[in-house]
């Protein structure tokens, strides 16, 4: 009986060895999946056991908080400001996922982030409770709510848009609105049925409250593409100045094509002979398609629009591996006809007056007239500035990066000019971006969307001092309809006037 | 102690008992360090008493340990402590989830004398009692033979007694395995398996010969003849009825699991292992296959079968169980949240099924094999023991007790890690509940008394009597008993 009970001590190690395995499994493979698995009332439990930390702009004013509950969940997130805030920060739920920069950051927050490291040992021999880290914004509160004050309070009673400013010179963010917005304290509330609810609310909601307009859609730029249009110009042909005689007239029709032309928005601005200045501050929708076609042609156009960062996701610094925060790319589109692909010149001609297939956000906006106005250097943007430990320290702190520099100073210097005389010029169409002791410059756009929807209203412009860029702004009306531009523009002077006199710089 | 033969033998072996003595010694250490660190975790300090409950467990099985010195001195050392630390530990996790049961701010002040912990503090002083009676009781592990089908009778009572009494006095989750008392519920099953082994190794060893040699040849292995299947059959018939009326597939499986490793062991044949899992899978098959066609009485099995295939398909529901636990193994990872600093309470039934997956969570993959381990250490030696014991009735039963523990804490860690579907089982001396730890402890007490005799020196006496049941040694002239099998074997 021997063998059979030294077989059976096999059997019994193979049971043993079978547990073993499958703890493995259960434990190293897949402990990360159940470690945040959504049954798993762990996480919740430990992360609302301290104070999340708080997220504040440049100045420290508290954009989310955490407020003692006395329930089993014992801090509730708060968003003191509610909508304003709501697009730029995401939020965080109990039990559905929580989004932009309250994903990005989470360790962060709740003080389990690599950078805390150190902080945590100490804390284990002063006994010290570990706690949430807080996280400070470049952005501008004047800014902030003059941007979401004004788009909400604009003319056209337009519902929906966005603004984005930042600062030329490091490509730190100083407001992005996104408008219809709603309030983030719906959904971070510990009555999950109610979160569930609003969130079902928000999200079955026809004006797409919850799209952050700013940086995560993308629209027909019009008449702003008009700047990298000339900017491909003039880098192409050097002899081409601000002052230079061009081709315009009130129709353009591409070579070899009949049934297509190309009109002006208005009649009696576009004169046979025009100087590019002239043209881009009356928008000569003939002069920049003529250009687009003859001059610079499709794949010129394209890359210059892909060196000011179209096709490819303008993330954040500090987003970099992530993009939490939901940034898409811009796009040119194809330019092309039929099936062999040949460059079809009636869609070069739309697509060098930002129609067509050319899409852009208002992010890629506020960037490519902080990219004129910083002598051609773009910066990466961030709106994360530093990442502040629970005794105040400074964990981190995000560097500006240069991401690429599209054009050359002398070309930016002939675009800034150009831009000027939008905004100062009598017949301009952004004069009411003007801010008296600042240049401003600027490019409204007016761009159709579908035969049946209103134009979008766009304006993108920037605000030097003593040749010095201060901001940049882009501002976005959807479907704004008759005098969208000229609005947009107002928006953006009033913002960029917002943030200079925050600054004591006009 | 040693009389006349004593001085012949050539090498007489050691007892080992200060071996034994130095390995309590490190579980204690063991237990202790664990007991503070859980304070340290959970309380925020060290009390000044979390030496208590280590402290009555050092009590217990020093008596236990000398006992075993008067009473079986050839035991085998390692069982002892083996099961003195998964004890140990077991108590020490109930007192944490008592910690954990308590508001954060009086937790320093919870009484020891109190709770889960202090209730599985008393039943193990309880159980190891009774295992130290029971091997100053059972002299000789053969007399036991005699009460073969008095026991074999009363464990099939113990089995059926749940399943013939109304719900309400034997249901606990659905499972019919209980008798409820006013006070107090016993698992009667958790005996009835000791009871049931003495029969099988008692049966079997007088059918040995037949069972094993009239065959029929079939496909290169060697069958039994159709009349020889009937208690197979019958065992089968058993199990199928557990699983049935008591809703329990691992006692089910248990019982069969341990007559068909008992029936191999004593005839030799791989062809009953073979026809036993066919048995045991098709019966399985067919609770299930019945389940999901007519329900009835099979609906549960075939309902647990289904949340075994997908927990995550109904989790808040027929799956939570599953869900928690396997939540609960995840979060504790390789090295575990460390004893205390976890929230093992978020698992349904932590105290008793599922105890294994709330210390998974706070002691990690690495605890968990660690006491994996020590398991595996008891059933090997308790295999040893039988291979070592000269008489074929004491090698089937010690073989039998030690497959016992190892496919109980196959089934019940198998399904709270969702390796097999999951039944309700107790860990073995880890989960609360007086039933399972003085049953487990009296089987310890019985493989005790088994490896000492293997490890006994041949014509030696038996240790000193108290009285009792005895056989060899003793005063007057040995005691013959009738059909007793003694013949010894390699």
């Amino acid at each position: 009986m021997n063998a059979p009970l030294r077989r059976v001590g096999v059997v019994v190690l193979v049971l043993f060895a079978l547990l073993f395995l499958n703890l493995n499994y259960r434990q190293v493979v897949m402990a990360d999946a159940y470690r945040t698995d959504s049954h798993n009332a762990r996480v919740q439990a430990t992360e609302y056991e301290r104070p999340r930390g708080k997220i504040a702009d440049a100045k420290g004013t508290v954009l989310a908080d955490a407020q003692s509950t006395g329930d089993s969940l014992k801090f509730l997130r708060t968003y003191p400001l509610r909508d304003e805030y709501a697009h730029v920060l995401g939020y965080k739920p109990v039990n559905l996922g929580s989004t932009s920069l309250e994903k990005l950051n989470n360790d962060f927050l709740i003080g389990t982030s690599d950078k805390q490291a150190a902080d945590r040992i100490a804390g284990m021999f002063t006994g010290k409770e570990p706690a949430g880290g807080n996280v400070l914004l470049t952005l501008s509160k004047a800014t902030q709510d003059t941007a979401y004050q004004a788009l909400g309070a604009n003319k056209l009673k337009v519902k929906s848009g966005a603004v984005v400013a930042m600062d030329p010179n490091t490509g730190a963010l100083l407001a992005e609105v996104s408008l219809p917005s709603y309030d983030p304290n719906l959904l971070s509330t510990h009555d999950i049925n109610a979160a569930a609810a609003n969130y079902k609310t928000l999200n079955g909601d026809p004006a797409k409250p919850l799209l952050n307009r700013a940086v995560s859609e993308i629209y027909p730029p019009g008449s702003t593409f008009k700047i990298i249009t000339s900017a491909a110009a003039m880098t192409a042909d050097s002899s081409l100045t601000p002052d230079s005689i061009v081709p315009g007239g009130e129709f353009y029709k591409p070579p070899q094509v009949s049934d297509f032309q190309i009109k002006n928005s208005h009649t009696g601005v576009c004169p046979d002979q025009i100087t590019m200045k002239q043209a881009l501050t009356v928008s000569c929708n003939t002069v920049f398609a003529r250009m687009g076609v003859e001059r610079v042609g499709a794949d010129k156009l394209k890359s210059m629009a892909q060196a000011f960062g179209f096709e490819s996701e303008p993330r954040l610094v500090e987003d970099q591996d992530h993009n939490y925060c939901g940034i898409v790319a811009s796009h040119t589109g194809s330019m092309t006809a039929g099936s062999d692909n040949r460059v079809d010149p009636p869609a070069v001609a739309q697509s060098s007056i930002g129609q067509r297939e050319v899409k852009m956000s208002p992010l890629q906006g506020a960037m490519i007239a902080a990219t004129v106005a910083n002598d051609g250097k773009q910066m990466r943007p961030y709106v994360v500035d530093r990442l502040q430990n629970s005794d105040l320290s400074i964990a981190d702190h995000t560097e500006p990066k240069t991401l690429r520099t599209p054009i050359t100073a002398d070309v930016a210097h002939e675009l800034q000019d150009m831009m000027f005389s939008v905004v100062s010029a009598d017949d301009g169409t952004g004069k009411s971006a003007r801010i008296s002791g600042l240049q401003v410059g600027g490019k409204t756009g007016t761009a159709q969307d579908g035969e049946e929807a209103q134009d979008h209203g766009w304006f993108i412009g920037f605000a030097l001092k003593d040749g010095k860029p201060v901001v940049s702004v882009a501002v976005f009306l959807e479907n704004a309809g008759k005098g969208g531009s000229a609005e947009a523009a107002r928006i953006g002077g009033l913002v960029m006037k917002a943030y200079a006199d925050e600054k004591g710089i006009r | 102690m040693g009389g006349g033969a004593g001085v012949s033998a050539p090498a007489r072996p050691r007892t080992r008992r200060n071996v034994e003595l130095g390995l309590l010694v490190f579980v204690i250490a063991i237990l202790t360090v664990y007991a503070a660190v859980v304070e340290g975790n959970a309380i925020g300090e060290v009390t000044s008493d979390f030496w208590f409950q280590t402290a009555m467990i050092a009590i217990i099985f020093g008596v236990a340990h000398v006992a075993v010195r008067f009473l079986a001195p050839y035991a085998d050392p390692v069982i002892l402590p083996a099961v003195a630390l998964i004890n140990g530990i077991g108590v020490a996790f109930l007192r944490r989830l008592d910690l954990a049961g308590t508001k954060a701010v009086d937790r320093a002040g919870l009484s020891v004398f109190g709770g889960d912990g202090f209730r599985q503090l008393g039943w193990t002083a309880v159980a190891v009692i009774g295992a130290v009676v029971l091997l100053a009781v059972v002299r000789d592990h053969r007399s036991l033979s005699r009460y073969a089908y008095t026991l074999g009778l009363a464990g099939i009572v113990l089995v059926l007694i749940p399943a013939v009494l109304p719900a309400r006095y034997s249901a606990i989750n659905g499972a019919k395995l209980w008798i409820k008392l006013p006070g107090f519920t016993i698992q009667p099953g958790e005996f009835a398996k000791i009871c049931l082994l003495v029969f099988f190794a008692y049966y079997l060893v007088r059918k040995r010969e037949v069972l094993s040699l009239a065959s029929k040849r079939f496909l290169g292995i060697d069958f039994p003849r159709g009349r020889d299947l009937g208690p197979v059959v019958g065992v089968w018939l058993m199990s199928l009825m557990v699983l049935v009326f008591e809703k329990d597939l691992g006692t089910s499986l248990m019982y069969f699991g341990l007559f068909v490793v008992t029936l191999y062991v004593a005839t030799e044949r791989v062809s009953w292992l073979i026809i036993g899992l066919g048995l045991f899978l098709g019966g399985a098959f067919l609770a299930y296959f019945l389940g999901k066609t007519i329900g009835g009485p099979f609906l549960n099995f075939s309902e647990r079968a289904t949340t075994w295939l997908d927990p995550f398909g109904d989790a808040n529901n027929k799956g939570y169980q599953l869900v928690q636990s396997l939540l609960g193994l995840g979060t504790g990872g390789l090295t575990g949240t460390g004893p205390g600093a976890g929230q093992p309470t978020k698992v349904p039934e932590v105290r008793t099924d599922f105890i294994f997956s709330g210390l998974g969570e706070e002691i990690g993959l690495f605890g968990l094999t660690a006491l994996l381990v020590v398991y595996v250490l008891l059933v090997e030696r308790g295999l040893r023991a039988a291979i070592n014991v000269r008489d074929s009735f004491g090698k089937l039963f010690a073989g039998g007790l030690a497959f016992t523990v190892g496919l109980q804490v196959f089934v019940i860690v198998g399904g709270i890690s969702q390796l097999i579907p999951l039944t309700g089982q107790t860990t073995p001396f880890l989960s609360a509940g007086g039933s399972s730890l003085v049953a487990n402890w009296l089987l310890i007490g019985l493989l005790l008394r088994i490896s000492d005799a293997g490890r006994r020196p041949a014509g030696g006496p038996p240790a000193i009597g108290l009285g009792g049941i005895s056989t060899g040694g003793g005063g007057g002239a040995p005691v013959q008993i009738k059909e007793m099998p003694t013949e010894v074997v390699r």
